[in-house]
């Protein structure tokens, strides 16, 4: 557990980072400070191991106040993660990971095993650990990141902005491997972004700053979307919010039956008709052809996102992009279950409304 | 210090040989540089043979070089040409890389935009790389300059004129404070060369500075 | 012109190349060694703390502008000839470069990987040796062999107070007016400076860690 007890942190040049900052972070839950640049989130997560400390106030991690440790100490018992990874350039991959526990007096080949684990444990093969890492790309230098902050199993990991500098694709990648380790490791995560959407993702809470240091709010994702506390908060989770608040449901929607065809078949096409593999996975969709075809790939017209029946706003995208007004829900092995109608998914919103299960 | 005011006429003298040997190859082998330098910017081949050749240049000592030249060109040892020729050698080794790598860094969407607005060739290297390239390339004149200035005084070894006359004088007199007064000079005439080319630069490059 | 260089007579006893070669190399790398070892912690400190970056730089200009011919025969009048005003001399040649690239080869550490250091709990003096030496490296070297050449170029002038090294064939073929002794001079001059740059790029090689060199190329020298 991290609290922040009226922290102040005032700069020389008298700017005023961070201001009076009341807030507790849970034990084992990934807790994420987003705002805009100069809103004091870096700076906050910079004063739980001390890269800065605060002109007033105080900060307990498991009920001890940092300023009681010394610097070097305190931070090699928390993990650290920063934009750009941060690795040693001219130490390898396996050292570069065995960095703290060497620091904190294990020995070599210890150490050496503890990282190579470490590797595998972030989704690298143990070859990379002998890499440099110009040698790396920007995704896998982040992961060797990652494995060199929980090298020595710190409770806390502070994550600095960490996926901001890789591309989309890598990052979201990136993000589905933290929840991934969280749901093995249950660490304290402290996750700072200026990427709301990142925010939403990963928080079970989200602390929003405001410039000037203040913590606009303190909340969970949905209550963020559905109740902003300000202006402010409104504005920054965006305009899309409603629709992003059917990230956090989980209702039913009804699944309807589609009519199917497999490639190679020889069908009559007199509706829309959803062409999929010898796997029952989806391929694309088929209409408006005269007479009886063999159905062949180039006569598809290529489909939506895909329902995996998680939440509302999966469902309601599916229906929303597909061609056919139809969402394909598919199962764990990508084999088509039918479909879903956007108005399904209305109503299924207006009935969690009358259950009381939107935030307000 | 005494030694400069009791013999001023002749310090006088010599500094204005010293200015004379040392400013001449600055001038010339900074012109000879620029069509160099970019020549080696833009061909791989031309670097890979001005590079190497102007680090073997670098390590011949001067003091050779300044007794071997009048040999290589048919003076007698005594012509002050004999100092020119190897300092502006130095210059072009020296200036070769710094205006190569001044111009290899002007920024490549740059010279795009201003290809497609139309610049030729060589209206854009004057108005456009060129003066990009300054900042570096003063950068380089200025430790150039700096080391002419000091290395002009191997010349009175052989006996050529300057500040290192005072040096082989005071040498062969026992006169420290003859070869104190030469350094002095040599020193100063670096400082405020040095700083006239700094002012010089940020006279000639003002956005350099702006957003700072 | 090549005969007095080739001519065996001039390569054996007290006066032969091989012993002028040998006291060449001898007071340039005596007097790296004494540089290096004041001005890369000199550099390499005020680097690290930031503070004090004018007093190098201006340091390292001024001793620049300094004639050596000068310091040696100051040095020469006061402490008597030797190899003492030889080394005072090229010591003072070499710091500035010396000095300028080990204080640009800290500033120069990517300042993601300092605060990583220090975010890993490393303390300063860990963060220093461990981190910021390691990865200045190529740019210490780069100074220190800009350093080499200069001395081995200007201990040359060591001869002209009487001391050893190359120098004595260009200033004993000055006195002789022999041509090719000067020559000779120069060229082996010349040529021990590139054997030596050969010999720092040797050690670069092996002292600085791989992973500083460029991605896809067997290493820059």
């Amino acid at each position: 557990m991290i609290e922040f007890r009226a922290v102040t942190k005032r700069f020389e040049d008298g700017t005023i980072a961070v201001d009076e900052l009341d807030l507790t972070v849970e034990a084992g839950t990934i807790t994420v400070f987003v705002g805009p640049s100069g809103c004091g989130k870096t700076t906050s997560l910079r004063m739980v191991n001390r890269m800065i400390d605060p002109t007033s106030g105080t900060i307990l991690v498991d009920g001890k106040d940092v300023l009681s440790v010394d610097p070097p100490t305190l931070r090699r018992g928390i993990g650290y993660v920063i934009q750009q990874a941060g690795l040693f350039p001219h130490r390898t991959v396996l050292d570069n990971v065995a960095t703290v526990p060497l620091l904190s007096g294990w020995d070599r080949r210890k150490a050496r095993a503890r990282a190579a684990e470490l590797l595998e444990i972030v989704g690298l093969d143990p070859a990379f650990g002998k890499r440099y890492p110009a040698q790396l790309s920007g995704g896998q230098q982040q992961r060797v990141g990652v494995a060199r902050a929980l090298a020595a199993d710190p409770p806390v990991l502070l994550m600095d902005e960490p996926f901001s500098a890789v591309d989309p694709v890598v990052r979201e990648g990136l993000q589905d491997e933290l929840l991934r380790l969280q749901a093995e490791l249950d660490k304290t995560i402290v996750f700072v972004t200026h990427d709301i959407d990142e925010a939403l993702k990963l928080g079970e809470r989200v602390a929003v700053f405001q410039t000037g240091g203040h913590l606009a709010q303190y909340a969970k994702p949905a209550e963020l979307l559905s109740a902003p506390a300000n202006d402010f908060v409104a504005s920054f989770v965006g305009r899309d919010r409603g629709y992003r608040t059917l990230t956090f449901l989980h209702a039913d929607v009804p699944v309807h039956p589609v009519t199917t065809a497999k490639l190679g078949q020889r069908v009559t096409v007199t509706d829309w008709t959803l062409v999929v593999d010898d796997q029952d996975r989806p391929r694309g969709w088929l209409s408006g052809v005269d007479g009886e075809i063999e159905v062949s790939e180039r006569d598809l017209i290529a489909g939506g996102s895909l329902y995996d029946g998680s939440t509302l706003r999966g469902a309601l995208d599916a229906a929303l992009s597909s061609p056919s007004a139809l969402g394909v829900m598919v199962d764990d092995n990508g084999a088509v279950v039918g479909v879903v109608k956007a108005d399904d998914v209305i109503k299924a919103l207006a009935k969690a409304r009358a259950a009381g299960e939107v935030p307000k | 210090m005494t030694w400069i005011f009791e013999n001023w006429d002749r310090f006088w003298e010599v500094t204005e040989v010293h200015l004379r040997l040392s400013v001449v190859p600055v001038l010339i082998g900074f012109l000879l540089s620029i069509p160099l330098g970019w020549l080696a910017s833009r061909s791989a081949t031309a670097r890979a043979i001005l590079f190497p050749l102007a680090n073997i240049l670098f390590t011949i000592p001067s003091i050779a070089l300044i007794v071997i030249t009048p040999v290589l060109i048919g003076v007698k040892i005594l012509d002050e040409i004999n100092v020119i020729v190897p300092l502006t050698i130095y210059t072009i080794a020296l200036m070769v890389r710094s205006v190569a790598d001044a111009l290899s860094a002007v920024p490549g969407h740059v010279t795009a935009a201003a290809n497609a607005m139309g610049f030729r060739p060589l209206r854009r290297f004057l108005t456009v790389d060129f003066p990009l390239a300054l900042p570096v390339t003063i950068a380089g004149l200025r430790v150039a300059t700096v080391s002419n200035i000091s290395m002009v005084s191997v010349g009175a070894l052989v006996g050529l004129g300057g500040y290192g006359q005072l040096f082989t004088e005071g040498y062969q007199t026992d006169n420290p404070a003859k070869v104190f007064a030469g350094l002095i000079g040599t020193v100063v005439l670096a400082v405020l060369a040095d700083g006239l080319l700094l002012v010089l630069g940020r006279v000639l490059t003002p956005w350099a500075r702006a957003g700072r | 012109m090549g005969g007095w260089l080739f001519d065996p007579a001039h390569w054996s006893g007290p006066t032969g190349i091989p012993v002028r070669l040998l006291e060449h190399l001898g007071y340039t790398l005596m007097t790296l060694l004494i540089a290096a070892v004041i001005a890369i912690p000199l550099g390499a400190f005020v680097g690290h703390t930031g503070k004090g970056g004018f007093v190098v730089v201006g340091l390292s200009n001024a001793l620049r502008a300094l004639p050596t011919t000068a310091v040696l025969i100051l040095v020469v009048l006061w402490a008597g000839l030797g190899d003492f005003p030889v080394y005072v001399a090229l010591v003072l040649l070499a710091i500035p470069p010396i000095m300028a690239g080990a204080y640009a080869g800290i500033r120069a550490v990517d300042p993601v990987t300092v605060d990583a250091a220090r975010g890993v709990g490393m303390r300063e003096s860990g963060v220093l040796l461990k981190v910021e030496i390691p990865n200045a490296l190529p740019l210490i070297y780069g100074g220190f062999r800009g350093a080499a050449l200069q001395v081995v170029a200007t201990a040359t002038i060591a001869a002209y107070t009487g001391a050893g090294g190359l120098g004595r064939l260009v200033f004993d073929g000055l006195a002789l007016q022999e041509f090719g002794q000067m020559l000779a001079g120069a060229v082996l001059v010349a040529l021990l400076a590139v054997l030596v740059d050969l010999g720092f790029a040797g050690l670069q090689r092996l002292t600085v860690s791989p992973g500083l060199r460029p991605v896809g190329t067997g290493g820059k020298t």
